[in-house]
């Protein structure tokens, strides 16, 4: 009797892990094309990027000019 | 002295077995009531921004739906429909399963929260919850009205849909909530008057079984009636429109009246002809709430009123 080296479940296991490896790449694309499409509606897009954040810093109340006095 | 061993058999699931744990059945009316929910809202969604929702709220449905296989799996052993699900047929683990389900909801409440906005997300998270605990853990094995209570469960998606699109909750959405509550024990109970299924032998009361027939088609009609209103309420909203009421005054009034020919109808006449009138009443059941949301959706494209 010959050695079957494929069993049944080999092409269960097999199904198995194409099927993962279908979706997780399924969802790095999904996330990418996502990622386009948030960049792309604009929107909130503000973070921490080395700039001053107006809406963050604290507001300054403009000091009255100081008046000369005339000698 | 023989040198075989027989080994226990190690549950070798293929892909679709871990497909099936995710009730792809149930997830087919998720993503079309989510569907029309999220594309009646008066906001505009961008279309990929919508698919990407559609998805995860129906992915954070077949969580549920493992779940709902993992708490399960005692009485899916033991009724003949049921049997051959993953589980009981050994060929996924229960603790895999477990796993499956868990792991699904956080991803898909999470890619919700960031697909679309952090309430529907909150919406979504709700909804696996009551489906998962509120309905298979504490409802169904407790009292012959599971399914009515578990069919809000079954009637959130359109209201995700919606909060996706709005961020809230508003009359119309509410008011899809109730069309499908409101019609799934009708649909349920017709299903279960010519299914006679062994739910007792599993010790899932069914009101068929704990009250009798006679009540449960009492019941059927009763909520065809209570449906009614809310349905036609829908097409007075903003999401309503002609073609809509149109629709919902055909299907309700259809709907009525075979609540009341299921209630006029003796035990023995209904074994006579083999459940007909059941049988039709559960096919237009489908109809009924496929062709409501599917009315909602062209009136939305037309536009309304």
């Amino acid at each position: 009797m010959a050695l079957r080296t494929e069993h049944e479940i080999h092409g269960r296991r097999k199904s198995r892990n194409v099927g993962l490896g279908v979706v997780l790449i399924g969802f790095v694309a999904l996330v990418f094309a996502l990622t386009v499409v948030k960049v792309q509606q604009g929107g909130l897009l503000e973070a921490y990027d080395h700039q001053p954040r107006v809406s963050m810093t604290p507001i300054v109340e403009p000091v009255a000019p100081v008046q000369e006095v005339q000698q | 002295m023989t040198d075989i061993n027989a080994y226990e058999a190690t549950p070798e699931a293929e892909f679709g077995d871990f497909v099936a744990l995710l009730k792809p059945r149930v997830m087919s009316l998720v993503v079309f009531t989510a569907f029309v929910g999220l594309f009646v809202a008066p906001v505009d969604v961008h279309p990929f921004i919508a698919f990407c929702s559609v998805l995860f709220i129906a992915l954070g449905g077949g969580a549920s739906g493992a779940l709902n296989m993992w708490y399960d799996r005692d009485i899916d052993a033991i009724m003949n429909r049921t049997q051959t699900r993953p589980i009981p047929s050994g060929r996924v683990d229960g603790g895999a399963a477990l796993g499956l389900g868990l792991v699904l909801s956080v991803i898909s409440v999470m890619m919700l929260g960031l697909v679309a906005n952090w309430f529907a997300a909150a919406f979504l998270a709700f909804t696996i919850f009551f489906y998962a605990v509120v309905y298979t853990v504490w409802l169904k094995r407790w009292t012959p009205q599971n399914i009515v209570i578990g069919g809000a469960a079954g009637a959130f998606p359109p209201m995700i849909g919606w909060a996706c699109a709005t961020g809230g909750i508003s009359i119309e959405s509410v008011l899809m909530f109730a069309l499908v509550f409101f019609w799934t024990p009708p649909h349920f109970w017709a299903l279960a008057l010519f299914m006679k299924e062994d739910y007792h032998k599993a010790g899932v009361p069914m009101l068929t079984v704990t009250h009798g027939r006679q009540v449960a088609r009492r019941h059927i009609f009763a909520y065809t009636l209570v449906l009614a209103p809310f349905a036609l309420w829908l097409g007075l909203t903003s999401v309503g429109g002609p073609l809509y009421m149109a629709v919902a005054v055909v299907l309700n009034a259809a709907f009525i009246r075979g609540g009341w020919q299921i209630l006029r109808r003796a035990e023995e006449t209904a074994i006579a002809d083999g459940y007909a009138v059941e049988k039709r009443v559960f096919k237009l059941s489908l109809y009924y709430l496929f062709l409501h949301f599917l009315a909602l959706l062209v009136q939305s494209w037309i536009g309304g009123w």
